[in-house]
């Protein structure tokens, strides 16, 4: 099976097949990180733009990581020291970064869509780094590779994501990667944070938080995005911990090989209490270097893409 | 439907295998220096083959390593990305007399990668390059120094070896005319 897309702008339109493509790719590159050489010559001379319209620590330093590992160069382009406080629009921005000869541009935007856009009026390669509350297609393709590994399946394995499901972008991505891959997910959450109108996605949607982790063998808890819901979603942190945080009375409940994930930040004694996020069960950690991995995956693929499907991403 | 042609049997491929282990051992006095290394997909299963004759010959193990050659082409800017396969090198390289294993040595182009991909996990003290078939057509100045087989072809036929390791009901070298 070959990867012939010229972008990774999100989940939903791959198939089973390029999804797993990605995650045996990622396989060769996790090892390359294990190595006293943690270098390969791959992507020698490319000039990967790291696009970060919306703050981002891990998902830019991974990424940075990966493109250093695969011998590209890298250039940080962040709000903060931007153009874009002097008015400039995105396309603006991207032609003057293309016009730099980048290769590659990883964007992460608060507006949804706006790598699609850059896809079309730009010649380099785009990957999705997180785009609104739409997608998160290298986070997704992180937790199935962690999963994968782990359980060494991911066809019928119960998944349960918990938490802010509304407004998250890794929500999104994960439910299309794991429903194509054969997963059955449930989600679960403050019933305003979790419509049932996600069950369109082909998942089941619940708001009895020790029905939906009682049978799960991954838990994937979501943080809550402060910073992009409206105050009124759900009446304060201490009830959300209360009623959906994975508190050690519940811990004890689940499957004795239930994997518990998290996509980070985490916030200790919110959505998990602080031992259970350190204990043996949790992948929370393997989950970052696993990304590392995926992420030098994509840029490997993408860059076998060039000239290909030039329009259909 | 291609015209294909059996260009080496069950029987040639074990035969060849043997001959190539016997020049192994010939050419190198200190086996407990000699690894074996297989360049997927094919060389891996060749190499273990190779290691497991080689270990009759010597009466000690012989140990194997797989190495993937992708990250190390130099054409991956004119092709689709090829399969990555992880390497595994369950050994120290430093001081070894390596010998790379593949199915079929063509342009040269995969062995240069995987010299240098080798390189990567230290300094051995030789290469050498054992292949089951030489088709010719090379582009850079490499040559094997264990040989299954030597084929004249065409730029446009393409040679593939089946193994039992890897499903195929026989070993089998096929020569297909496109």
């Amino acid at each position: 099976m070959s990867w012939t897309k010229k972008h990774l702008l999100d989940i939903e339109s791959l198939t089973a097949e390029e999804i797993t493509t990605v995650l045996d790719t990622a396989r060769g590159f996790k090892a390359v990180g294990e190595r006293a050489i943690k270098k390969v010559p791959a992507l020698r001379g490319k000039t990967v733009v790291n696009l970060f319209v919306e703050p981002s620590t891990r998902t830019r330093t991974s990424f940075e990581l990966a493109a250093t590992r695969l011998s590209a160069d890298i250039v940080n382009f962040s709000t903060e020291a931007s153009s874009f406080k002097k008015g400039e629009t995105l396309k603006d921005t991207a032609l003057n970064l293309q016009a730099l000869n980048a290769d590659f541009i990883v964007i992460r935007h608060s507006a949804s869509g706006a790598p699609h856009f850059l896809s079309r009026v730009l010649n380099a390669h785009v990957i999705n780094a997180g785009d609104g509350a739409h997608e998160h297609p290298t986070q997704a393709l992180l937790d199935a590779f962690t999963i994968r590994e782990k359980k060494g399946k991911i066809a019928g394995l119960n998944v349960t994501i918990l938490g802010d499901i509304l407004y998250s972008r890794v929500a999104r991505s994960d439910i299309w990667a794991l429903t194509k891959l054969g997963a059955k997910v449930t989600l679960c959450g403050p019933a305003t944070l979790v419509p049932k109108t996600f069950e369109q996605m082909g998942c089941r949607v619940t708001h009895d938080v020790d029905e939906a982790i009682r049978d799960a063998d991954i838990i994937n808890l979501l943080r809550i995005q402060h910073e992009r819901q409206r105050k009124t979603m759900f009446p304060s942190i201490g009830e959300y911990t209360q009623l959906f945080g994975l508190t050690k009375a519940r811990f004890a409940k689940i499957k004795p090989d239930a994997l518990i994930m998290h996509p980070g930040p985490i916030n200790r004694g919110v959505e998990i209490d602080s031992e259970i996020a350190d204990c043996g069960r949790s992948v929370i950690l393997e989950q970052v270097t696993n990304g590392l991995a995926v992420r030098m995956a994509v840029l490997f693929l993408v860059n076998g893409g060039k000239n290909l499907t030039e329009t259909a991403s | 439907m291609p015209e294909a042609t059996v260009i080496l049997d069950p029987l040639a491929i074990q035969r060849a295998l043997t001959r190539i282990a016997h020049e192994i051992a010939e050419r190198n006095e200190h086996s407990a220096e000699v690894a074996l290394v297989g360049i997927p997909v094919g060389g891996d299963h060749l190499a273990a083959r190779l290691a497991k004759i080689l270990a009759g010959i010597w009466n000690h193990a012989v140990p194997v390593g797989i190495l993937d050659t992708a990250m190390h082409r130099d054409d991956l800017d004119q092709r689709v990305a090829p399969t990555v396969h992880p390497t595994e090198i369950p050994f120290d390289v430093n001081g070894k007399t390596i010998v790379l294993v593949d199915d079929v040595l063509f342009s040269g182009r995969t062995t240069r990668a995987a010299m240098d991909a080798l390189n990567d996990f230290g300094r051995p003290k030789k290469i050498q390059l054992a292949v089951l078939v030489d088709r010719g057509h090379r582009e850079l100045p490499i040559k094997a120094d264990f040989i299954g087989k030597n084929v004249p072809t065409a730029l446009d036929e393409k040679i593939s070896l089946q193994l039992t390791e890897a499903g195929a009901t026989q070993d089998e070298v096929i020569l297909k005319k496109k």
